[in-house]
């Protein structure tokens, strides 16, 4: 026998109360890393941006498109290595909750751009030699069951009419950061569209991508190219790709600051969780602790016996809430796969995890364990004769 | 004659119940002699559980100072006077006041943990405790599997087991039936007689008191 054995056996006491509370630490625990895994998916265009890719959009808003005239001016700036440029479609798939991102590109050409993405040489051959073909990544093609050679409709919403593509091309991503959903397809597609029904809308394109020698000039690049179009009808802002998936990150800011918050949140109902665990607990056993310290345990001991069941409950708990993260996440993933290319599970979330459950093991049991120190023998043994 | 193991000299404790001071000991002094055994009676709040609890280094007094083992129990601060507890006082309850969740062993075992001592000399120790209250054979049982003559006992084991200088008892019997209470009393008279504790009993049992050699009567915080 030995006070950690004491510790377990009371742990023990009442198996039904440990085991609900084990669980709801379990769950909060769960919920913070689902949470914290969610808002690293935010970021993880972020992470993974190049850093010799500059990109190049209209300085009033991503929404406004700019003349593919700019192109030469742009290949002319030093330091420039190549340009091309991709265009958002908005089409709805079947239905509008089949979302997923559709980017019109100037062909075979701008997946040179892009090492990240694998995909076969032959199928961008074919790419670029077909019209109305289609590249699209795994996770979508997994999602919908395309494979090669499928004829895929889209209803235009920013270009109106129906689309229809053929698949010759699957890709993948270079590692798990990669986005995998999206579909690609060739510029020329809308251009030819548009000459016959809107030719005011020709030559018209989403955003520049553009290839620079040194990502230690990066500020230089973007400050030159902008100068190139001051004044102009179609001034642009270009910044790092990291920069401009972070601007898309900043119009979710709202909706991240939440859920860090609830994750924050999500603490504190652990700690609340444990802590009432803990103080019925430490009530129950008053006049217990009033016999330990009668016998000499001191108030090192009683803070130990009930810190140490308070710890060993919420590491239970966050042990057993970080075994359930991995498959959480995957089931989370499965679901959210046409907003999130990634889903990975951050090293940083299973410490942070860890250190919660042990701040809200040691916070839990402050308050029980000073009440149980702080009354005297007498009043634990309530009996005053 | 035995030099006084027990000087209580002078002692007064107020209790308060909201705010209403109720005096308990009224300048009470008290000598016990080493290897004595005295009985402590008296109505309910005539303040015979203070008296033992101060004896026992569990409360302080108001006034008045308090010798046990050749201590000064006033000078020592909290940490001291729980170490000095568990070296000197074996306190037995009248609610026997085991955990619930150790063994008869484990629960005599738990003072041994503050000592030194081997997790083997623990173990022996705590045997020869449980023999010696005739609960040789019951070491790995629960206090639920226990009767409560048995528990008592128990609980005497847990309070015997560091060789104690002083053993106090609060109303050891007042939870047992006579065949029970005559077997604890009976334990009790054993260690005092044979090996020599200075035993100190509060009780309301006549027939208990007649065990000591020396009974003490109090009323309203005096002693007779």
């Amino acid at each position: 026998m030995n006070i950690l054995r004491l510790v377990f056996l009371n742990a023990l006491r009442h198996k039904l109360r440990t085991a609900l509370t084990i669980m709801g630490i379990a769950v909060a625990v769960l919920a913070f890393g689902l949470l914290r895994t969610v808002i690293g998916a935010w970021y993880t265009g972020v992470a993974s941006a190049a850093p010799d890719r500059l990109v190049s959009r209209s300085k009033i808003s991503i929404t406004f498109t700019l003349p593919i005239a700019q192109k030469e001016k742009i290949a002319r700036v030093p330091g420039v290595e190549g340009v091309t440029f991709g265009t958002w479609f908005g089409g709805v798939y079947k239905d509008p909750k089949n979302f997923f991102a559709q980017v019109a590109i100037e062909g075979p050409v701008t997946f040179a751009f892009f090492p990240e993405i694998l995909v076969d040489p032959e199928a961008v051959k074919t790419f670029g030699a077909e019209r109305n073909a289609a590249i699209v990544g795994s996770a979508l093609a997994e999602r919908f069951g395309w494979k090669v050679g499928d004829t895929v409709r889209l209803v235009g919403t920013i270009y109106p009419g129906d689309w229809d593509f053929v698949i010759r091309g699957i890709y993948r991503g270079r590692d798990e950061a990669t986005d995998v959903g999206t579909f690609y397809f060739n510029w020329n597609t809308i251009e030819q569209r548009m000459a016959q029904e809107s030719p005011g809308r020709m030559g018209q394109i989403g955003w520049w991508i553009i290839k620079i020698d040194d990502p230690a000039r990066a500020a230089t690049i973007s400050k030159a190219v902008d100068t190139e179009f001051d004044n102009s009808s179609d001034e642009t802002l270009t910044e790092t790709e990291a920069a401009f998936q972070q601007s898309f990150v900043a119009m979710a800011g709202t909706i991240i600051v939440s859920l860090q918050i609830i994750s924050v949140l999500i603490v504190g109902v652990i700690l609340l969780v444990a802590a009432n665990t803990m103080a019925m607990t430490a009530r129950e056993r008053l006049s217990e602790y009033a016999v330990l310290k009668t016998l000499g345990f001191g108030a090192g001991h009683i803070l130990g016996l009930i810190a140490g069941e308070s710890l060993m409950i919420a590491g239970l708990g966050g042990v057993l809430g970080v075994l359930l993260l991995f498959p959480a996440v995957e089931g989370v993933a499965q679901g959210l796969k046409a907003w999130f290319p990634a889903f990975p599970v951050d090293p940083a979330t299973f410490v942070l995890a860890a250190v919660a459950a042990f701040v809200v093991g040691a916070l839990a049991a402050v308050f029980p364990a000073w009440r149980a120190m702080k009354v005297s023998i007498v009043d634990g043994l309530r009996r005053i004769d | 004659m035995a030099e006084n193991v027990i000087e209580v000299k002078e002692v007064e404790k107020t209790y308060y119940r909201d705010r209403m001071p109720i005096p308990v000991l009224r300048g009470l002094s008290l000598a016990v002699p080493e290897g004595d055994f005295v009985a402590l009676m008296g109505p309910s709040g005539s303040g015979k559980t203070t008296l033992l609890n101060l004896i026992a280094g569990i409360d302080r007094p108001d006034k008045g100072r308090i010798i046990v083992a050749g201590t000064d129990l006033g000078t020592l601060p909290e940490g001291q006077l729980a170490k000095w507890r568990s070296r000197h006082i074996g306190f037995v309850f009248q609610f026997y006041n085991l955990l619930p969740v150790l063994t008869a062993s484990g629960n005599v075992e738990l003072p041994l943990l503050l000592t030194k001592l081997s997790k083997k000399e623990r173990r022996d120790h705590v045997r020869a405790a449980l023999e010696l209250v005739g609960l040789g054979d019951r070491m790995s049982h629960s206090p639920r599997q226990l009767s409560g003559g048995q528990e008592q006992r128990v609980a005497i084991a847990r309070a015997l087991v560091t060789d104690p200088t002083v053993i106090v008892a609060d109303e050891p019997t007042g939870d047992l039936d006579k065949q029970s209470a005559t077997e604890i009393l009976d334990l009790l008279g054993r260690l005092n007689k044979e090996f020599h504790k200075t035993v100190v009993m509060v009780t309301h049992d006549p027939r208990a008191a007649e065990r000591a050699r020396v009974v003490h009567h109090l009323d309203k915080g005096e002693l007779d």
